[in-house]
């Protein structure tokens, strides 16, 4: 009677196919990678927890690769890891998002899947990704299947995972041009989002890519505003007026659709993301007097 | 079964040195023993049914479905409170568990012991309690006015102090009206306990508290007990900083171990611990400063209003300073301050380091920054023109008759040059990691502030510590019952007894209530002083016995002897014994210390109502993102008065970890209370400085002018940093941002105005 109130049944997989044969024996056993949002809910005792299936040890999880122009991170990829020098000159925005999350500890435990299954509307990777239109590899005994990132984060801490599935990887381009993530919080480090804001340039496409964090239940591309810029920015000298960016900025602050809480105003939310994505296109593009 | 005790460290250091903490090691490596980690192997777990309303009528409580659940071995409640039903530090008006109302969200309601923390948690979730919610009062401004919602009232106390004349104007005026969220104190061990049933009908606690014996006390009384049939021992505490002054599970667990007559066990969750403890006053201030035209202050007159929560805990003694101390420390001939501390349906508050002085410190500096304006003078002028010394009067009548460098405090934290390490990483600006600012973005500000408050206990309190010195083989053991939070005492009383006796070896045993008597609470920044006092009675006796037995066996003149590294000399050379042969025999004394006495508040808050005053000044500068609303402390300069440095070491910690909860204050530390409700009871989102957010702490001066009276020279260390520091930062965030800022914590939207911008 004690016992089984205190174990429960954890399948440590040391394969994919391990881990998907688990969850095939156990659908709705709950996937365990660093722990770092699982262990909070157990904690609290707002999830309870049958059976699961960690997946820290799985080698096909871990790492990355590249092919061609594309990144393919497996889901078991930390914080540190997309903080280190390869990933964070392919995806730099990915690595600058790495950093603002929680201390070293938790960057060392959390992935980015974790991150990717909590789909918290403020998760950190999630904007960037969302910029750059990831694809997730979802896997589970019956196969495989992929999915555009905005088909499968859905809502607030909703996605589209069925049970018995997991995230393999995380597919992203490597875009050439420069990227920039903020995030806004009361406090300079380990702190959750207020507001964040990715800004990504693609200079052979002659674009930028956008996304605003934590001022919705999902991730928004302000598509109106990436189109102005990518329009109103002189390429060739990477300039772009006053006026563009003022425009750009309002349009990024009115596609926000925030909420009160106790960690910010819908007000200040829409704010930040006005100030913020003024500066973040100054960083990137010098601005000129057209 | 705490791990107390600790080893001697080889080296001998005595006072002046930075001796190394006894159990600085164990608690590095992890090995400490914290009173989480007490363990019985026929324990039981214990657990607390809360309230989820801050205000609510218990119309039923029935626990019999959580009775049958397999594993549970006993739920208790009010009804079961075998003594008095209410306990309190100053007043006991607090229910051990809430009878027909409760009065804030969180109050306990039912305890549970069973086999398991997992079938506690079951067993509270089965308890059916039905409420009938009530509207919560939860504006301190209206308490006085409305009905009471506790049979003592509504008022906790009021004082009004009157001093000087009451009528005088100052050529100069200005005004101004402050707020001080309530701050929480943020310790990382969470409340913890194990009570062992005695087979003599008494109760064994050990816990993790700031004051062992006034712990017993209100146990034995709410128990229904003698109190040495309650016998209390320290067990390690992870931090206090006034949240341990109360009671919290001390009596559920005691009265869980006794019905079950097994060992008890508890410890609070992070978020059971924000609604378990008392909380730092909020505070609602209006202040009128007079000045002639050559900026000499003539007048204060204020009004501080402290918001209690539901329970009395220590609220008579806070609001208390805050009147006493509203002033500031300056020399100000004339005033009138209104303290009034109300009850509320908001979490209890109660003790927190600077206990009332750190509210209204930030309200004084504000207003000197005010003056200064006003007057077109300098703001360190302005304050060095006023500074308290020895010799004057303070606001409630007292003469200062110890040192009062506050002119020497001001002056040296002003003067610093500090060592500034300009960083051009975007980190090192405000928004940190979230790369929010470019220098540009940027405007900068510095302000300085200076703070003070009493030492020890005031207004007629018999404030007294107890220790006990026992020297056998040439090894002494020092008892007592002073609770190491962290602030160093250990180490202090090793160095003390060395300096004394001489002796290498000191074992300081387990602080327990069995074994000597009350040492008063680690508060008030008191026990280097009081028990330190104790420690150096009690080594002095044990010395002038040891001396005297020497001298009786070898006609040799008390005079002529010395104690040094283990020997007992004479001046002459011609004589020599170690003192481990000299006290073969062993030797003892069991001594009380007192400071001088004090005396009450009379009806116009007049008095000698305290000991002795330390005084610091902190000078910020701070980097603000106007556009965002974020800030970054960039550096933080402080002074203080500390009358003699004991140990170097120590001393920088307190005033490293004093500044950075005085930083906290001023730019993100905040229970946010809404309809009574706590919205953040949690580190996510209770947030406290982390390095990014925290400068080093520069240290201008350390000043060391003997205090008369206090054992060595030193005055208590442990307040004023946190004191002083978060009027500077909030005051450079004005400078940064030519905003009024009347409130702390300063939050993103009292700089960014939203409304006119979105
Ligand atoms: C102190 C602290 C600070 C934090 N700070 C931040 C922050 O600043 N920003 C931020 O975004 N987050 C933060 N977090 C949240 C958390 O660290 C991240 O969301 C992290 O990415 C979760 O990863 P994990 O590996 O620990 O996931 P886990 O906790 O193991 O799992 C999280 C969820 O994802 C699911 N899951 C995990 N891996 C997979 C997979 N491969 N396939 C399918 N489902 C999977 C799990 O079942 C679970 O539902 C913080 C957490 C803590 C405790």
């Amino acid at each position: 009677m004690q016992a089984a109130l205190i174990l429960m049944p954890v399948t440590v997989a040391r394969s994919l196919d391990h881990a998907l044969a688990a969850l095939e024996e156990c659908p709705e056993a709950l996937i365990l990678a660093g722990g770092t949002d699982v262990m909070v809910q157990v904690n609290k005792g707002s999830l309870s927890v049958d059976q699961v299936v960690a997946i820290g040890r799985v080698p096909e999880l871990q790492g990355w690769s590249r092919e061609d122009d594309w990144l393919h991170l497996g889901a078991g990829v930390t914080y540190s890891e997309m903080m280190g020098k390869e990933i964070s000159s392919m995806v730099p925005a990915l690595a600058q998002a790495s950093r603002t999350v929680g201390s070293p500890q938790i960057r060392n435990a959390g992935t980015i899947g974790g991150n990717l299954g909590t789909s918290s509307p403020a998760g950190d990777t999630l904007p960037t990704l969302f910029a750059l239109e990831a694809v997730l590899t979802i896997r589970s005994s019956a196969g495989i299947r992929k999915l555009p990132i905005n088909q499968f984060v859905v809502g607030v801490k909703q996605n589209a995972l069925q049970p018995g599935e997991l995230i393999e990887k995380i597919s992203v381009p490597v875009l050439e041009g420069s990227q920039e993530f903020c995030k806004i919080g009361p406090r300079n480090a380990m702190v959750i989002s207020v507001a964040s804001f990715t800004l990504l340039t693609d200079v052979k496409e002659n674009q930028v890519r956008s996304c605003l964090g934590t001022v919705g239940p999902v991730p928004i591309r302000p598509t109106e505003a990436e189109n102005l810029l990518s329009n109103g920015v002189d390429w060739g000298k990477n300039e772009v007026s006053s006026e563009v960016l003022d425009a750009f900025a309002s349009l990024c602050a009115d596609a926000a659709q925030p909420i009160d809480d106790h960690r910010g105003s819908a007000a200040y939310r829409r704010h930040a993301i006005k100030i913020l994505s003024r500066r973040a296109a100054c960083r990137i593009f010098s601005e000129g007097n057209s | 079964m705490s791990d107390v005790k600790t080893e001697t460290p080889i080296s001998s250091f005595r006072i002046g040195d930075s001796a190394p903490r006894p159990d600085g090691i164990p608690k590095v490596k992890g090995t400490f023993a914290f009173s989480s980690d007490l363990w019985h192997e026929k324990m039981l777990w214990g657990g607390t049914l809360r309230s989820p309303y801050p205000a609510a009528r218990i119309n039923k409580l029935d626990i019999t479905e959580a009775l049958l659940i397999d594993g549970v071995h006993t739920v208790l409640t009010h009804d079961d409170v075998p003594g008095e039903a209410v306990y309190g530090l100053e007043h006991a008006d607090q229910p051990v568990m809430a009878a027909e109302v409760v009065r804030y969200e969180g109050e306990p309601v039912a305890i549970v012991a069973a086999d398991h923390p997992e079938i506690v948690r079951r067993a509270l979730a089965a308890i059916n309690v039905e409420y009938e919610e009530m509207v919560p009062l939860t504006d301190p401004e209206i308490a006085e006015s409305v009905g009471h919602i506790h049979p003592d009232g509504n008022v906790f106390r009021k004082i009004n102090l009157r001093h000087g004349d009451q009528e005088i104007q100052g050529d100069i005026q200005v005004e101004g009206v402050y707020e001080v969220g309530m701050q929480d104190q943020a310790f990382l061990g969470p409340e913890s306990g194990l009570a062992v049933p005695g087979e003599d009908g008494g109760v064994d606690l050990y816990v993790s508290t700031q004051w062992l014996h006034a712990d017993r006390r209100q146990v034995a009384s709410c128990l229904g007990i003698k109190e040495e049939d309650v016998r209390i021992t320290l067990a390690g505490v992870g931090g206090a900083f006034g949240a341990r002054e109360d009671l919290s599970l001390h009596v559920h667990l005691c009265m869980l171990a006794m019905r079950t007559n097994r060992p008890v066990k508890m410890i609070y969750s992070r978020e059971e611990s924000f609604h378990g403890h008392v909380h730092r006053h909020p505070a609602k201030m209006w202040y009128r400063h007079h000045a002639d035209r050559e900026g000499n202050l003539v007048r204060v007159e204020a009004r501080v209003l402290l918001d209690g929560g539901a329970y009395a805990s220590s609220s008579g003694a806070v609001i208390a300073n805050a009147a006493c101390f509203a002033g500031g420390p300056y020399r100000i001939p004339n005033a009138n301050i209104e303290g009034i501390v109300v009850r509320t349906n908001n979490p209890p508050c109660g003790a927190m380091r600077g206990f009332g002085a750190v509210q209204t410190c930030m309200g004084h500096e504000a207003q000197m920054d005010k003056l200064a304006v006003a007057l077109n003078a300098d703001p360190v002028e302005i304050r060095l023109k006023n500074a308290l010394k020895t010799g004057d009067q303070l606001l409630t009548g007292q003469i200062i008759t110890g040192t009062a460098p506050v002119a020497e405090v001001i002056r040296t934290c002003a003067e610093h040059v500090p060592s500034s390490q300009e960083s051009s990483d975007l980190m090192s600006l405000p928004g940190g990691a979230g790369r929010t600012a470019d220098p540009e973005h940027i405007s900068r500000g510095e302000a300085i502030a200076v703070g003070f408050k009493n030492l020890m206990f005031s207004e007629g309190f018999d404030d007294f510590s107890s220790a006990v010195c026992h020297l056998e083989d040439g090894v002494a053991t020092i008892t007592c019952a002073c609770a190491e939070v962290g602030q160093g005492f250990v180490t202090l009383a090793q160095q003390i007894t060395r300096e004394i006796l001489g002796v290498e070896e000191v074992i300081l045993a387990p602080a327990a209530t069995e074994t000597v008597g009350s040492a008063g609470s680690t508060s008030a920044s008191r026990q280097t002083w009081m028990s330190g006092g104790a420690v150096q009675k009690a080594c002095e006796e044990v010395r002038l016995k040891l001396l005297q037995r020497i001298t009786e066996e070898h006609e040799i003149s008390i005079d002529d002897l010395v104690l040094v590294e283990g020997q007992v000399l004479s001046l002459n050379g011609d004589f020599s014994i170690s003192i481990d042969a000299a006290s073969e025999n062993p030797l003892e004394a069991r001594v009380e210390y007192r400071h001088a006495p004090t005396f009450p508040l009379d009806e116009n808050g007049q008095g000698d109502a305290h000991v002795s005053f330390a005084f610091a000044a902190h000078r910020a500068v701070v980097d603000v993102d106007p556009e965002l609303g974020l800030v970054k402390v960039v550096e933080l300069v402080t002074s203080q008065d500390v009358g003699r440095l004991l140990n170097p070491v120590q001393a920088i910690g307190q005033l490293e970890g004093g500044a950075a909860q005085g930083v906290g204050l001023a730019v993100m530390e905040e229970v946010l209370v809404a309809e009574g409700n706590i919205r953040n009871a949690s580190f996510t989102d209770y947030l406290i400085p982390t390095a990014l957010d925290m400068p080093p702490v520069e240290i201008a001066a350390i000043i060391e002018h003997p205090e008369p009276g206090a054992p060595f020279g030193a005055k208590g260390i442990g307040e004023p940093p946190s004191i002083s520091s978060t009027a500077a930062v909030v005051a450079a965030i004005r400078e940064a941002t030519n905003l009024e800022l009347p409130r702390v914590p300063v939050r993103l939207t009292d700089i960014v105005s939203v409304e006119e911008s979105s």
